[in-house]
């Protein structure tokens, strides 16, 4: 279990790396599914195989794809390869300073807890939780269904096609 | 068998969700803007789930249930917002939608 | 009787005005100024019919007490005695003749019914100003003539030279009218009480003679008698007040409201009495304007502005017999004063209208025949003012003056005074000669327009020239009751002596003038031209300076000022607070760059700061 979750643990972060650091759309998204299947196997090794399984079907499975579609209805192609601006130290150096300083703190926080748990593994199986939502948690499926609702109407009125809008654009530096 | 400590798993959703944010402020297409978002919040919901077995109780993964709820509402409305913006400015470099400014 | 009689001698002017300040426009020219000149009428026929049943005794009269705020009492109340009713004659009677004449001049004019609103309400003021029992409502009757004055001189306001000149009356009998003011608080803080009955009976009670608050009581009170009555050295106004139209001159500036003045002086003769520094003073400053004027007047080319110099000489002599002691000589100067100089006034008006608006000297001339009525009033008139021996009514007035003042000792003060005379020949003779002897020297004076309606222009001159002969003489009663003695109580014994002296002083000053202006004219002209004579005639014409004194001692500087006031540092202070707001706005517009990556950036950062504090602060125990 231990080893599982370790590897697992490993491959996600890599695959993260890649993601961050890629520079075409498509790997980008592969990268993603890899890490998010990743991270399932590491639901998996922890014992929690409900929240596994969710992983892969929904957010690999449905919000990925979404992902992938959007790829090819806009036709991206791959950035430029090594544009000058990835290079300039002023460019990535502030912000991989703040993530990195936030991670120690992070870090620093966590190791310094007392809670000392040890995960053994013990299966929570669906039918724990589905008791749990349908009993003492009904109000979590509740805002679910209402935030789905929510970004369903969003998302149709947002993405709607609008006829092309030749010189009304009101866009950028053309 | 010696179990996994709480914090080791912490620590990796930790490391995910930096990372997550370096792309976050690194990345300069919205793209891979919206995929740094859907890295941190995968980080988070790793983190529910770590406590939740942690502590064997089931409610930690009701949680996740709701997080990835989140992630899909917000995926679908960043996208369709992207579609949006490809459609008016052509291209999806976040620095050149800037006329809010001053 | 004579009350209700008094009463409304100055409550139908009042009535005047203000139903033509009323009007709104609704009244014609002829409408208004039957109004205009039927309440002076009126007010005269009321003078007229006190006159008759005044009992001999001063009768006082309280309307109702205007303020009452402790020991402050104020009253609207009227005090009539000799004096009062002399000076209430002089304002409607002369006034009257002044109002009908100013049918005649004013006809064709804009703006008719204010003129007449003007004139009523002035006539109302001064009327209040010398009816008054208290020094507060005299004061109120004081500010109203200068207002009028004001509205008059400025009455062709279109012009702005008019408009300035208007100004520079206001502000300089204003000056003059802080130091009445002054006196008034000091009189009512000693005294405690501005009713003048009493205060002439408790001046010397509390005041020692001489005494300091007595002098500067005296001092301040002759500060505001000098601006209303144009004397050194508040008098650069009048000259510039001939810029209204020529019935305001004669009124205003010739009979009643330059008189004020003189009034003042003397109904506080107790009160001048106690302090024989300021009355030597007054004497000093009236013998100065008398001089100065009189040298201003021989060189003035505009008709009005001889007369106006004219009138500051001669209300110098009323001052000079105050100064001495004389109230009675120079009240009885103010009345005859009045006859011969509107007289002048009118006379003049007519020439300006007749030579159609001319009023320039060195431009009119042989008048003599073509205009009669305006030759004979200058006659009269200026045979008065000369004081032409025995036949004039300023003959009489003149040498009581100069008599008193070498009564009193004050050779000096005599001695100003019969120069004065000699050089009141010199240019009234210049001044007659000027407008009617001589050649034309303009189309104006070639073709006049002789003024031919009877009533209202040959009457009022033929009346007042009437009364400037030894007929107004006669009439003056003497106001001894009235007054404290003179300096020549008793002995009349070189009065006879003395008037031929005066006489031949006169005389003299005629033969004087008659030669320089008729045989050496040419010799006189050529003086004048170059080198020192010409300088003398600068200075003269000039009025000694006065004017460019004032404004670079006073105006300019009060300007400077004003320039540097304008710059407010306080204003600069109430600013910071917004200069503040815009720099902090300036620097933080500048965080909005409108880049997603900056906002996450500085998210980022924000959360990573609260985060690291928590860490340190609290050990990791969270």
């Amino acid at each position: 279990m231990e080893l599982g979750f370790y590897l697992s643990g490993l491959v996600a972060v890599l695959a993260t790396v890649g993601l961050i650091s890629g520079s075409s759309p498509v790997h980008a998204v592969v990268y993603l599914i890899v890490s998010l299947i990743a991270v399932a196997l590491v639901f998996f090794a922890l014992g929690a195989p409900f929240a596994g399984a969710l992983e892969i079907i929904v957010y690999a499975g449905a919000i990925m794809v979404l992902f992938v579609f959007v790829v090819m209805m806009l036709n991206l192609r791959p950035e430029a390869k090594r544009d000058p601006l990835w290079l300039r130290p002023g460019y990535w150096l502030g912000p991989s300073l703040l993530a990195l300083v936030l991670l120690v703190a992070l870090v620093a926080l966590i190791s310094d807890g007392q809670a000392g748990m040890t995960i053994d593994g013990e299966l929570i199986t669906a039918r724990d939780i589905g008791l749990t939502l349908f009993g003492p948690w009904l109000i979590v499926v509740e805002l679910a269904a209402i935030l789905l609702l929510a970004a369903l109407v969003t998302a149709s009125h947002v993405g709607r096609r609008n006829k092309p809008r030749g010189n009304r654009n009101r866009g950028g530096t053309r | 068998m010696t179990g996994i400590p709480m914090e080791h798993g912490l620590i990796l959703a930790v490391i995910l969700f930096s990372l997550g944010l370096a792309g976050l402020m690194l990345r300069r297409s919205m793209l891979f803007v919206l995929m740094s978002l859907e890295v941190m919040l995968n980080a988070a919901a790793l983190a529910f789930v770590v406590g939740s077995t942690a502590w064997n109780q089931p409610e930690g993964q009701a949680m996740f249930l709701l997080v990835i709820t989140l992630a899909a509402a917000e995926a679908s409305v960043g996208l369709a917002l992207m579609i949006q913006l490809y459609q008016r400015f052509r291209s999806l470099e976040l620095h050149e939608v800037s006329r809010m400014r001053g | 009787m004579m009350m209700a009689a008094t009463l409304l001698s100055f409550l139908l002017p009042l009535a005047g005005a203000i139903v033509l300040g009323f009007s709104g426009g609704r009244l014609g020219p002829r409408a208004s100024a039957a109004i205009g000149v039927g309440s002076v009428g009126l007010a005269a026929l009321a003078t007229a019919w006190a006159l008759l049943t005044f009992s001999g005794d001063s009768q006082g009269f309280t309307l109702w007490t205007w303020v009452s705020v402790g020991e402050f009492q104020p009253t609207m109340g009227v005090v009539v005695d000799r004096l009062s009713l002399v000076m209430m004659s002089i304002i409607t009677g002369v006034g009257f003749l002044i109002h009908l004449f100013a049918v005649w001049y004013m006809v064709g004019e804009a703006g008719i019914t204010r003129f007449y609103a003007w004139m009523n309400l002035f006539v109302f003021s001064m009327l209040v100003l010398v009816l008054a029992d208290n020094l507060l409502l005299l004061f109120l009757g004081w500010e109203g003539v200068g207002l009028c004055s004001y509205g008059l001189i400025g009455y062709y306001y279109q012009n702005e030279a008019n408009g300035r000149a208007a100004f520079k009356a206001f502000i300089v009998t204003r000056t003059g009218d802080v130091f009445l003011a002054l006196g008034l608080f000091l009189i009512f803080v000693e005294l405690g009480t501005l009713d003048i009955g009493l205060v002439l009976e408790q001046a010397p009670r509390v005041w020692a003679e001489g005494s300091v608050t007595a002098n500067l009581a005296a001092l301040l009170v002759l500060g505001g008698a000098l601006g209303k009555s144009a004397q050194v050295p508040l008098h650069t106004w009048l000259p510039d007040a001939m810029a209204g139209p020529t019935p305001v001159s004669a009124l205003i500036h010739a009979a009643t409201m330059v008189t004020a003045g003189v009034y003042l002086i003397a109904r506080l003769n107790g009160l001048f009495l106690l302090a024989p520094d300021v009355m030597w003073l007054v004497g000093i400053i009236g013998a100065l304007s008398l001089l100065l004027a009189a040298f201003a007047a021989l060189a003035q080319t505009d008709i009005k502005r001889v007369l106006a110099y004219s009138t500051m000489s001669q209300i110098g002599y009323m001052f000079l017999a105050l100064g001495v002691g004389a109230f009675d000589a120079a009240i009885f100067h103010l009345m005859t004063h009045a006859f011969f100089k509107a007289l002048l006034f009118l006379s003049a008006g007519a020439v300006i209208i007749s030579c159609h608006h001319e009023q320039d000297l060195s431009r009119l001339g042989g008048l003599w025949r073509k205009l009669p009525v305006a030759y004979a009033g200058f006659l009269a008139g200026g045979a008065s003012l000369v004081a032409l021996p025995l036949v004039t009514a300023g003959f009489f007035s003149k040498d009581e003056i100069l008599w008193q003042a070498m009564a009193s000792g004050h050779y000096g003060l005599f001695a100003a005074g019969l120069t004065g005379a000699v050089l009141t020949g010199l240019y009234t003779v210049r001044l007659i000669l000027g407008i009617f002897h001589g050649q034309p020297r303009s189309d104006h004076a070639r073709h006049p327009r002789p003024g031919t309606s009877p009533l209202r222009h040959h009457l009022p001159l033929a009346i007042l020239a009437v009364l400037s002969t030894f007929v107004g003489a006669w009439l003056y009663p003497g106001l001894e009751v009235v007054f404290p003695p003179p300096p020549d109580d008793a002995t009349n014994a070189g009065h006879t002596l003395f008037q031929f002296l005066a006489t031949g002083a006169v005389l003299a000053g005629l033969a004087l003038a008659g030669w320089l202006f008729l045989a050496r004219r040419r010799w006189l002209d050529a003086k004048v031209g170059r080198g020192l004579g010409a300088r003398l005639w600068i200075l003269f014409n000039r009025a000694w300076g006065f004017d460019a004194l004032f404004d670079r001692t006073l105006v300019r500087p009060w300007q400077a000022l004003v320039r540097v006031l304008r710059f407010d540092f306080i204003n600069l202070g109430m600013n910071l607070p917004a200069v503040i707001a815009r720099l902090c706005n300036a620097g933080l517009v500048r965080s909005q760059d409108g880049q997603l990556r900056t906002y996450a950036k500085v998210m980022v950062f924000g959360a990573t700061v609260i985060l690291v504090g928590l860490v340190m602060t609290q050990g990791g125990g969270a």
